[in-house]
């Protein structure tokens, strides 16, 4: 039987493509034009992560990520996430290529249809490079005190790690 | 900071490999892990190519456009006090309707447009606007609606049905985007920049 999550895709494609084609739009040159730049955007994010993935990958087998994440189970107890996580919390706000060396590390590691996959999963997904954005964001204007930007936004952060474990042991068990 | 997070992990791993007798495995990791990268960025790159075409598509057609006035009433209340029919407004809400639908590209632009909208409206230039705030917090919480590159990476990982976290997804970005709303609704009395916002543009070069 097919999920309901299996219709989202075919049908927001569906949608775009008729919508385009209703407001006669050259609906194939348009998308060739998003693709390449969808193509670059890739390559860019290439550099990043080969040296992520790289670190990521040694930081594994040296045995310091099993240190970091025995150290930080305390914090993850108290947050009631997975301590297996905790490592891709702390990089998701400050690295986007960072985040997904981590968050493809735990799917190879545990499975992508574990709980500490999904948590993992609905982390990335739900969550975003604050530090970055917020960089980019006031570095187009001359502000200089963020006043309570930050706390504001790693509150939220915070939230949304919290709120994916309770939602994975909601959904999933 | 990445600098430091970069050659400080890889640092860590050749003292500790070292101390625990699996420098072999650290050694080996360097050389697998990098080429692991290009495959799965190649991987993903057919997904990329696909979404940012189909999102070509829709800004093309206007759909992008009427799915941002879809949601202008829930800004208005957010950002009180702001002409809907500003720059800034239109900005504002087009960035959300690029957020909302993975448009990553599009949206960092918008945003930068509409924070240079609001940096107009704001008396004290060097200090963050009440309005800036919200609209910066809006974007460090993400809004999108499918996220695409998760999805895609959970499906190259072998997920059964790569999706099924959407649900879990939505709920918590909307606990994490109220938080933040929250948060600086709140905090912004603590941090009062003492001046009201302007109804209408410092400079009127700009506009030109």
């Amino acid at each position: 039987m097919a999920r309901l999550s299996d219709y989202i895709i075919p049908a927001v494609m569906g949608g775009i493509l008729f919508y385009g084609l209703f407001r006669r739009v050259d609906v194939f040159g348009s998308f060739l034009d998003g693709a390449k730049e969808g193509l670059m955007t890739s390559m860019r994010i290439m550099p990043a992560l080969v040296a992520l993935m790289t670190a990521v990958g040694m930081f594994k087998a040296s045995g310091a990520l099993d240190i970091l994440t025995w150290v930080l189970s305390p914090v993850a107890s108290l947050l009631q996430l997975p301590r297996e996580v905790l490592p891709l919390a702390i990089l998701r706000p400050i690295s986007g290529s960072g985040a997904m060396a981590i968050f493809q590390d735990i799917l190879q590691s545990y499975g992508p249809d574990t709980t500490i996959g999904r948590v993992a999963s609905v982390m990335q997904g739900s969550t975003e490079t604050t530090f970055y954005t917020i960089a980019v964001y006031y570095g187009a204007t001359q502000v200089q005190k963020t006043r309570h930007t930050l706390p504001s936004a790693l509150t939220g952060d915070l939230v949304g790690f919290v709120m994916s474990a309770l939602m994975v042991r909601l959904i999933f068990s | 900071m990445m600098t430091w997070i970069f050659s400080g992990m890889i640092l860590l791993s050749v003292v500790l490999g070292i101390a625990n007798g699996r420098i072999g495995e650290v050694s080996a990791a360097a050389l697998s892990e990098s080429g692991k990268a290009i495959t799965l960025v190649i991987g993903l790159a057919g997904v990329m190519c696909l979404w940012s075409g189909l999102m070509n598509v829709a800004e093309k057609s206007g759909l992008t456009q009427k799915f941002s006035r879809f949601f202008s009433p829930v800004l208005r209340l957010l950002f009180r006090g702001l002409d809907p029919d500003s720059r800034a407004a239109k900005a504002i809400s087009m960035n959300v309707a690029a957020n909302l639908l993975g448009l990553g590209n599009a949206a960092t632009p918008l945003g930068i447009a509409a924070m240079r909208e609001l940096e107009l409206l704001n008396p004290t230039p060097s200090v963050a606007s009440n309005y800036m705030i919200t609209f910066v917090v809006l974007n460090t919480a993400s809004l999108q609606l499918i996220p695409t590159t998760t999805a895609a990476l959970r499906l190259q990982a072998g997920a059964a049905a790569p999706f099924d976290i959407l649900p879990a997804v939505w709920v918590t970005s909307i606990c994490s985007v109220i938080s933040v709303l929250v948060m600086a609704k709140l905090l912004s009395h603590t941090t009062r920049n003492g001046l009201p916002e302007l109804a209408r543009p410092r400079r009127g070069g700009a506009h030109g």
